[in-house]
This record gives C-alpha cells, sequence and structure tokens, in this order.
C-alpha cells in the first residue's frame, strides 16, 4: 500500500524552513550562552574550592581502599567471617542509637508542639495582627535557616555537653521548619467553618479550635512524621559536637582509625534509618492513606 | 417562629447507632496515643538528663551569649570570612554538579521504564538508599581522612550525599515521563539510546534542572555546615569562633550565612522559574 505524503511548494517549504531554523537558532544561542556562564561559573568555583585533580587522582585509591580497610578485622579477616568480632560493642552501640531516637523523638516533639503554636500567627488567613506574622515569620525563618548543628554548637557551650544541647538544637531548627509547613496548610484550610464560629460570638482561640484544628491535624502529624525521619538522620551526627547520640561514636572511631568500628556504627545508622523510613512510611500510609505519603 | 420540635433521642440513637456507640477500641485509639505519645516524652527527658536547674542555668547562659553578640563584629577578619563565603558557595556548586553529573546515568538504571527488569533495579536502589542513609557530616569526615582537611573534601562529601539524592529523583522524574514519545521514536526506527535521547531527555531535562538549581541551594546550607568537621568554607571559622567565644564575630558569620542564603534562594528561585515556567514550580 502506498501512502501519499503531500509535499508543500518549494516556496512555501522555504520560508517555513527559514522561520524554524531563526526559532532554533535563538535557542541554541541561549543555551550555549547559559552553558558558557555556568562553565565560567565551574571553573571560578573549582578555584575557590581548591580543587586538584591530581590530589583526587592520588588519593582516589586511597577512597577506595578505605572501604576495604573498614571492612577488614585487625585480624585481616574480612568483616562478616567473624560477626560477633565485628560487632563486638554492640549492646554501646545499641544504646547510643537508642539515644539518636530519644533525642530526635524529644526534639521532635517539642519542636511541633511551639510549631504548633506559633503558625496560627504566622498564617496569611488566621493571624491577629500584621505585625504579629511579620515578627513570627521572620522567628520562624531564622530557625529554620541556621543549620541545626550551629545551634547545637552553641547550646553545648550554654547547657553543658550532652544530649540536652542535641535535643533543643533539634527542636528549634523544626520549629522553624515544621512552622512553616503548618502554616501553609492552615492557609489552605477551608475558611467557611470559622465564619460560622465567629458568628455565634467565639473568641478567636476558640475560632482555631473548632473551626481550624480540626481541617488540620491529619496534615500536622504527617509533616511531623516526615520531620521525625529527618531528625533521626541529623540527631545521627549531633554527636560530632558533643551533643550527644552514636555520633559520639563513629566520630572517635573515624578519627582514631578503628577501621572495623566504622563500618560497624555506619552498619548500625543505615538500618536504623531504614527501620525508622518504613516505619514511618507505613504509619502514615495507615493514618492518613496512599496519597499522604508522597 | 416554630418551637423546635420535640427531640426523640431513643429513635434517632435506633437509627445512627454507629454516632452515638463507637466501640470502645475507637474511642480509646485517641487518648491512648497521646498517654503513649507522652510516657515516651518523659522517659526522654528523664534518660536524657533533663532537669529543670539544668534547663534555666543554661538558658541565663544563653541570655548572656546573646546579649555579647550584640554588635555583630568582624573584627579584622573581614576579607578571610568573605573568601570563606566564597569557598562555601564553591563547595556548593561544584558539588552539586558533580553529583548531578554521576547520578544521570545511574538513574536510568533505576527507573522503571528505562530497566523493566527488578533484579537488576534492586540493588542499585538499594545501594542509592545506603547512600542517602548516611549524613553529609559522615561523608565529609571520610573524604577528609581520604584526601586531607579543606575546602576539597567538602566537595567530595556533598557530591557523594547528594549522588544519592539525585539518583532517586531523577529516576522518579524520569518514571514519571511520558511513555508515547519513547513508542514514538520506537515505532520510526530509533535504538534505545535513541529512545533515551531523543524520547525521554527533552522531558526530564527541565525537571533535572530544577531539582539541581534547588539543592544548590540547599547545599548552601550543607555547605555552612560541613566546615565544623573540618572541610573547609565559613564552617570551619564559624566552629574556631565559637569554641574561643568569640561571640561578635560568631553572630557576624551567622547573618553572612542568612543573607548568603538568602541571596542563593532568589536567584535561583528567578533561575526555576525562567527554566521549567512558574507553573510547574508552584
Amino acid at each position: 500500500m502506498t501512502l501519499a505524503v503531500s509535499i508543500l511548494p518549494e516556496q512555501q517549504l522555504a520560508a517555513l524552513n527559514a522561520a524554524y531554523g531563526r526559532a532554533v537558532a535563538r535557542r541554541r544561542l541561549r543555551l550555549l550562552l547559559g552553558a558558557a556562564v555556568f562553565a565560567a561559573a565551574l571553573l571560578l568555583a573549582a578555584v575557590g574550592a581548591e580543587v586538584n585533580l591530581r590530589t583526587l587522582f592520588t588519593y582516589f585509591g586511597n577512597f577506595v581502599s578505605y572501604f576495604d580497610r573498614i571492612l577488614t578485622l585487625d585480624n585481616g579477616q574480612r568483616v562478616w567471617t567473624d560477626v560477633g568480632e565485628w560487632l563486638w560493642g554492640w549492646r554501646k552501640w545499641l544504646k547510643m542509637l537508642g539515644e539518636t531516637l530519644l533525642i530526635s523523638y524529644v526534639g521532635t516533639l517539642i519542636g511541633a508542639t511551639l510549631a504548633f503554636c506559633l503558625n496560627f500567627f504566622a498564617a496569611e488567613n488566621t493571624s491577629p495582627a500584621p505585625w504579629l506574622r511579620f515578627v513570627v515569620r521572620r522567628l520562624l525563618e531564622f530557625a529554620r535557616t541556621v543549620p541545626g548543628i550551629v545551634f547545637a554548637l552553641i547550646f553545648v557551650i550554654a547547657f553543658g555537653l550532652g544530649p540536652m544541647a542535641g535535643v533543643l538544637a533539634i527542636a528549634i531548627h523544626s520549629t522553624g521548619a515544621l512552622g512553616k509547613l503548618f502554616s501553609e496548610i492552615v492557609e489552605n484550610a477551608d475558611m467557611k467553618p470559622v465564619e460560622g464560629i465567629r458568628s455565634t460570638g467565639a473568641s478567636w482561640l476558640a475560632c482555631m479550635r473548632f473551626a481550624i484544628v480540626p481541617q488540620v491535624t491529619a496534615g500536622y502529624a504527617s509533616y511531623a512524621l516526615l520531620r521525625f525521619e529527618i531528625n533521626v538522620r541529623e540527631a545521627s551526627v549531633m554527636g560530632f559536637v558533643g551533643a550527644g547520640g552514636i555520633g559520639q561514636e563513629l566520630v572517635v572511631a573515624i578519627r582514631k582509625f578503628y577501621y572495623s568500628d566504622v563500618s560497624a556504627i555506619l552498619l548500625t545508622i543505615i538500618i536504623t534509618v531504614f527501620i525508622i523510613d518504613i516505619g514511618t512510611g507505613w504509619l502514615r500510609g495507615r493514618l492518613f492513606g496512599r496519597e499522604a505519603r508522597t | 417562629m416554630t418551637r423546635p420540635q420535640e427531640v426523640d433521642t431513643a429513635q434517632i440513637r435506633a437509627r445512627y447507632p454507629e454516632m452515638f456507640d463507637r466501640p470502645a477500641s475507637a474511642r480509646l485509639a485517641m487518648p491512648a496515643t497521646i498517654v503513649a505519645a507522652l510516657a515516651i516524652l518523659v522517659y526522654g527527658l528523664v534518660d536524657l538528663d533533663f532537669s529543670p536547674s539544668r534547663f534555666f542555668a543554661g538558658l541565663s547562659q544563653l541570655g548572656w551569649i546573646s546579649l555579647m553578640m550584640i554588635p555583630p563584629d568582624p573584627g579584622s577578619s573581614l576579607p578571610v570570612y568573605l573568601k570563606a563565603l566564597g569557598e562555601t558557595l564553591s563547595i556548593a556548586l561544584l558539588g552539586t554538579t558533580l553529583a548531578a553529573v554521576f547520578a544521570l546515568p545511574v538513574s536510568l538504571l533505576a527507573a522503571r521504564n528505562v530497566i523493566p527488569s527488578q533484579i537488576l533495579r534492586f540493588p542499585i536502589r538499594r545501594f542509592l538508599d545506603s547512600i542517602r542513609g548516611v549524613d553529609t557530616l559522615i561523608w565529609a569526615l571520610v573524604w577528609i581522612n581520604v584526601v586531607g582537611l579543606g575546602p576539597f573534601a567538602g566537595v567530595l562529601a556533598i557530591a557523594v550525599s547528594d549522588f544519592g539524592a539525585f539518583g532517586k529523583l531523577f529516576s522518579e522524574a524520569i518514571e514519571g515521563a511520558d511513555q508515547k514519545q519513547v513508542e514514538g521514536i520506537r515505532a520510526s526506527g530509533g535504538s534505545p539510546l535513541h529512545e533515551i535521547r531523543f524520547g525521554l531527555l527533552p522531558q526530564v531535562l527541565p525537571v533535572i534542572a530544577g531539582q539541581v538549581l534547588y539543592f544548590i541551594e540547599s547545599n548552601t546550607r550543607s555547605a555552612t555546615i560541613i566546615g565544623i568537621v573540618g572541610a573547609g568554607g565559613i564552617g570551619l571559622q564559624l566552629a574556631e569562633q565559637i569554641r574561643v567565644l568569640e561571640w561578635q564575630r560568631v553572630s557576624f558569620l551567622i547573618l553572612m550565612i542568612l543573607v548568603a542564603v538568602a541571596a542563593i534562594d532568589f536567584v535561583s528561585s528567578k533561575l526555576r522559574f525562567a527554566i521549567i515556567g512558574r507553573r510547574a514550580v508552584a
């Protein structure tokens, strides 16, 4: 079977081709320009970050062999040949892991509570006064932008070494992050129930309690669980600055070159993070249906 | 006005039993959860050595520290700090770019519509998951052992940990792409490589570009902290000044970080809008 393909007259085709060429040429030029600017920025950054490809080349072997070393026991065997020897400190590590989980749990709970108290002031539709909204928003922004570990560094000096500093650092950072997310949920809430309750002469507090809170609790819980997941990771490094948790053990093992310990602790951290991820994912699915999981 | 009718409670009860007699398990679930959550909280507070006296002593210390932070003052080391800030931005940019370059081919291997075989995809996905399970700071410590102290270790740390994140995000973007265009290429006789180049990449590149920009933004934050373990950038200066209790310099450095992050946020959101359009971002 033959198909009839209609071909445009020469003149018309040439005009169309020329227009297409021009359009493509402009796009290509813009792309090229963007690529050039990006390349220049990269080059500048490479100089700024003292990138030395020769160092990388000479030492890349070290990176690979580092993993070889951390998977080797002191007696030269592979770690999995003698699991008892590899995980010799499992009691201590499990205890530290438990502490890490507690730090993130308590930190998340305190942070979520503070965020819950503050978010109604930060949301566009429920804030009682514009100046209050401005102040609360800037406060949350500050708590969110300063990294948790910087708070931990300062808190370790104020509250002393130990998990308390870690908990407070995580709590403040979570307040900032959750406060923003919570207030976004409130901004998306339906305002009709609020009008209904206000028309009965209720106070602002009653409006929030009976009109907004029932609409938003599911979203809040979902975000708080997500934050808990993130905080477990964060709590695992709080020990680097002396703020409690498994990070303390890890940093000692890395700095003192206790190779097989490094891999053992990393393994326990990764497994814990996996379990928490899967667990909270399952819980969110259970509580709020499939769409809340994304 | 009509008087409201007498309410026949019994009849309503009979009609809507589930409204009046919820099973005990449903009624008790919420209070039980709250009690359990509070119990864990109390146990945690005790186990983690919280005490009111310690808390308030620390709080007053913190108050003193905040007072000593005012006014922010760089002393004579402003040029050093500016250089450190530049270093931080460089670390973020280079680390993210490196990660994206290496993650793109791997993410193709992890996408369901490119590699249909579950056996092949599974190990790659788990591999990416494990990389993401390890925090950037830990990678920084490892790289410091390998290439020595300095910003280069920071670049590599960010590159490795983002590699895991990008691998997952990119493969999700690829799986979300429209399969019709790929089929069209295949129908006209294209090879598998052609399918990826002309069928998939044009669809996913804008999404990927948006994600990379977003990560450059968030990595500016990560790059400020990896200095704390010695991997260069402004975090190094910050940790040093905190350790020697130079609070005015500390507050100046924190302000510098806030301003830099805000500036990067602004530029990159403008760029993201330009690349993928306002609608796609919101």
